[in-house]
Formats: structure tokens, sequence, C-alpha cells
């Protein structure tokens, strides 16, 4: 009697929740436009600049308004010269990204698993990352030469530790209730790796090899000061030395252009691995 | 059948969680472990299972000791610990790897229409209410059609009207495979509702108390006076245990009082 009356609750519950779950993908679906309001700050001021010089207000030589710097990229993107720079650029953070990220992942992976083996590594590189990664260059150099090794190299670098340490504390935070559940199904230490270990740490790596982009495009400019005849690090330093700051800020947008590309490039391959997680920002 | 001899447990730390606890479980049978907080029940769901290695003694499941998990032995936590990651099909069918598609999908298709969430098979865990995942959870232990099946406080998180309900699925999944169960509980009425028999449990160190077969012809019914007699039987027994440490000293003196006035 009891038990009938608290089942047809039940159902009653559900049926409430699956009439509730269309319309909350809907409201997910529909565009926000708050997100517009982001907007209105960099606008605005561009717009009170470019007023000001138009107007005579202030001379705009050494800040140039931003109808300038639109002229200006535009100028170097007929020319070609910025995606040849741009598309030289890419591939250094790109190659630098995938070495630096492989070994972080690798290195990561074995600390984070094994007792041993972190013993054995994590001092080392614990201390080799106390080194700011720019000290590293003058030895690059002597030993990679000046030419592409050398500025890989550094990225890769940059990116290494962070992604290490990542994806080995991820490694480490897992949740032992959960590797519990592998233990008493009866996973191979393989089988627990791929089934459990895997989509426990991936939320985390994905946050760790975002970071590590992020550190791959600040050494790509480090790396392109340093003498380089080609990419956006070249034109910055162009800029300066020809006494062009409409080169340096047009620059600076395609870095902040290309970098924000890259990030959401991966966000998006790696949306649908971590789309069950369950964080606020769903639930907004 | 799965029975204890002279079973014990030591933590690192030293703590003696069990101590020397002998009990045979009969095939079949539901039995209720209850007894105050830390006597160490589930420490021995747990040395059961094979995620902890007993200090002395054995585990036997028809004869055969036990060692590390089981194949035949399931597990229900105390948490639904559900992985996130998969949708509540998935998740059910975590421990059927080894089985044709087919035969998993059917085995998982049974499970839910038996816990009444068919229509919840593709969605993630964390859009099911605390009950749902719960049952979601006791799903997965029954669909590997295990032997013996451990629970530990499965339902203690819940409100009394859901642990009602889900005291009714889970006959329903025993029925039909009667399968062995250790159930742990703070709750007398569930023991009463659920067990062919409670075993009272006792702290520091954590051993058996007292044992008391629960009869009562099922489905029982939990407003009749049977019933509450056997609630009320175990209670008592209950309140002997969590008393019985003082009682011994009591009774020490009392011998002792008795040997001075010889
Ligand atoms: N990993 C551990 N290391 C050391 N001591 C432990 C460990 N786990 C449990 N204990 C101790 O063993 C004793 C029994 O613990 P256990 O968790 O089995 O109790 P319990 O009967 O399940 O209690 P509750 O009803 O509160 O869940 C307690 O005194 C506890 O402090
Ligand atoms: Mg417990």
């Amino acid at each position: 009697m009891t038990g009938n009356a608290a089942s047809n609750a039940w159902s009653s519950h559900e049926g409430a929740a699956a009439l509730a779950a269309p319309t909350s993908t809907e409201k997910r679906r529909a565009f926000d436009w708050r997100i517009l309001l982001g907007f209105f700050l960099p606008v605005a001021i561009a717009l009170l600049w470019e007023g000001a010089v138009t107007f005579g207000l202030a001379e705009g030589r050494l800040v140039p308004p931003p109808s300038r710097i639109v002229a200006t990229l535009s100028a170097l993107a007929e020319t070609g010269e910025l995606w040849t720079h741009a598309w030289m650029t890419l591939w250094r953070v790109l190659v630098g990204f995938l070495i630096g990220a492989l070994s972080g992942i690798v290195l990561g992976a074995l600390s984070g698993s094994s007792q041993t083996l972190r013993q054995l590594l994590d001092p080392t590189l614990q201390a080799l990352r106390a080194i700011p990664s720019i000290a590293w260059v003058p030895l690059f150099i002597l030993w990679l030469g000046i030419f592409e090794a050398s500025k890989v190299a550094l990225i890769a670098v940059g990116v290494f530790f962070p992604v290490y340490l990542g994806i080995a504390g991820a490694i480490l935070s897992v949740d032992r209730k959960l590797v519990e559940v592998g233990h008493v199904f009866r996973l191979s230490r393989v089988q627990l790796a791929r089934r459990i270990l895997l989509p426990a740490v991936l939320p985390e790596a994905v946050i760790a090899l975002r970071s590590g982009l992020g550190l791959g495009f600040m050494f790509v400019v480090a790396a392109e000061f340093m003498g380089a005849s080609e990419g956006l690090g070249y034109l910055l330093v162009d800029g300066q030395q020809m006494g062009k700051p409409d080169q340096i800020l047009a620059a600076i947008i395609a870095f902040a252009l290309l970098g924000k590309l890259a990030d959401s490039l991966l966000l998006a391959a790696a949306k649908p691995l971590v789309r069950w997680q369950d964080t606020v920002r769903e639930r907004l | 059948m799965l029975s204890f001899e002279h079973l014990s447990k030591t933590y690192a730390d030293g703590t003696r969680a069990l101590s020397d606890i002998n009990l045979t479980v009969h095939e079949g049978e539901i039995v209720a472990l209850i007894g105050g907080s830390g006597c160490g029940k589930t420490t021995l769901l747990r040395l059961i299972a094979g995620l902890d290695r007993e200090s002395a003694g054995r585990i036997r499941l028809d004869g055969e000791v036990l060692h590390g998990p089981h194949p035949a032995v399931g597990i229900v936590f105390q948490e639904p610990r559900l992985l996130p990651w998969l949708s509540v099909f998935d998740n059910i069918a975590f421990g059927l790897a080894g089985l044709s598609a087919a035969e998993r999908q059917a085995r998982v298709m049974h499970a839910l229409e038996k816990i009444g969430l068919v229509e919840h098979a593709k969605r993630w865990p964390r859009d099911l209410s605390g009950g749902q995942q719960q049952r979601v959870s006791i799903a997965r232990a029954f669909v590997t059609n295990p032997k013996v099946l451990l629970l530990d406080e499965p339902f203690s998180a819940l409100d009394a009207f859901t642990r009602a309900s889900l005291h009714e699925h889970l006959l329903g999944l025993w029925e039909e495979t009667r399968p062995t169960v250790v159930l742990v509980t703070h709750d007398v009425q569930e023991a009463v509702t659920l067990a062919d028999r409670a075993v009272v449990m006792q702290p520091k160190p954590g051993r058996i108390f007292d044992e008391l077969p629960l009869t009562l012809a099922r489905p029982r019914d939990r407003t009749g006076l049977p019933f509450e007699t056997s609630v009320r039987r175990v209670l008592t027994a209950l309140d002997h245990s969590l008393k019985a440490p003082q009682q011994q000293p009591q009774r020490e003196r009392d011998r002792q009082a008795a040997a001075l006035w010889w």
C-alpha cells in the first residue's frame, strides 16, 4: 500500500523532470545578449581615441588611432606579409607545443601513476622548473644554432612544465572512491588507466594544455625577439626599430587573435570529451 | 555460503577495527549488520569485497578462500559512486565488458525497468536525484548477477519516503536471483524490513555482540504488531551493545566486591 503510493510519487517526479528537460535545453540554445556587453569598453575607448585624434585633441603619432592600425593591418595583409609572419609564428608555436605537451603528458603520466617514478623524476623536474625558461636561450643557441631548432626548444620548455604539473597533479587527485569501483570490477592496470584514470583526468588535462598553449605564445615572442627574420615577433622588433607604432600594435592584435583562435580550437576539440562535467558554467 | 573464520583487521595505525569475527551467512540469506559508529561494519564489507586485506583469519565463499575482489561479489557503497563521464546506461553496464553487446543491452534494460529509470538511460548521473543515483548504483551491482551482494548504508542519505520505495526496488531485484546479501545499516526499521537476521556489533575492538533471527513472512507489513516486536527486540540488543562496555567494568567490580565479601 505504502509502497504503491511511493512508486506513484516517484513516477510523477520523473514525469515532471522529463517535462522540464526540454525547456532547459531551449534556454541554453537561446542567444545571450549580455555577451555583447564585453565589447562595450574596448569599442568605446577606440571610438574616443579615434575622435580625439580626428578633432586634433591628440597627436596620435606614438599611439595611433584605430583607423591607422586597421589600415596597417590590411596593408600587411594585402602584400601577404601578414600571413607569412603569422604562419611562421603559428608553425613555431605548434611544433614547440606538440613537443612540450607530448613530453609533459608522458612524464606527467609516469610520475602521477607510480610512486617510484615520481620520486625519481619529480625532484629533478621541479629543480629545472625553478630556472626561468628564458635563461636557457644562450645555451640553446650554442647547442642548436640561431635558427628554428633553438626557438622551438624554448617554446617546448615553456609548454612542458604546466602540462607536466597539470597531468601529474590530475592523476594524483583522482578520487580514490572511483578507483575502488574499478577494483571491485577487477579491472587490470591498463583497463583501470583507460576506463577510469583517463576520463577522470581529462578536464584537468585540458586546463593544463590550455595554459601550456598560452605559455607557448608567450615564449614565441621571446624566441622571435632574439633574431628572427620572420614571424609576428619580428614585426614587433621591426616596428620598434623603424619607429612604426602602428605596425607594433597591428602585430599585437594579430597575436591576440591568433592566441584566442588557437585556444578556442583546443577548447572545441576537447569539448565533446568533457561534456559530462558538472560545472557551474554548464548550469548557468 | 559466506563464512568468516576468526576474521580480524588491525589498521596500520593500530586501530583494531575487527577482532575474531565468526559468522556464517547462508545462501540467499539477507543479513543486516547493525551497531554503533566505528564498530567495523564498513571494514568488514571492504574485506569481503577485497578492497582491504584481513590481518588474520579468512573469508570463504562456498569453501573458496577469498583473496582480493571476486567476480561473484558485488558492492553498493554508501555514496552512489557513479562514473560521471558515463551515461546511466553505461554506468550500469560498467561490469559487463565481457559480454556481447546484445546481452549487455538486454541485461541493462531489464535492470533499468526494475529500478524504474528506463527513460533516464541516456542521461548523465549529474542530472539524477540522489535516490535515482543510488538506484543506478544498486542496478550496477545487480546486473553482474553476483552471488554475494554487499550494501554499506546505501540509503542512509535519503529521506524515509524515498528509502521505503528503494527497499521495494531492492527486494524486487533480490527476488530474481536471490543473492546472499550483507546489508550495513543504522536504521533498525530498515533491518527488520529487509533482513532474515540482524547481527549486532560492538566497537573497540569491532566484534559481534548478538544475532537475532527475523522470521516475519514476506512481504512484511511495517505497521503490524510482529514488525513492532522485532524492531523492539533489535533495539534492545543494540542498546545493550552500546551499554556493554560500561557494564563490563561494573561486573568486574561486583566480582571483586564479592571476593571481598567472602
Ligand atoms: N583506513 C583506516 N585506517 C585506520 N583506521 C581506520 C581506517 N578505516 C577505519 N578505521 C577505524 O576502524 C574502525 C572501524 O571503522 P569502520 O569504518 O569500519 O566503522 P563503521 O562500523 O563502518 O562505522 P560507521 O557506522 O560510522 O560507518 C574505526 O575506529 C575507524 O576509525
Ligand atoms: Mg561505515
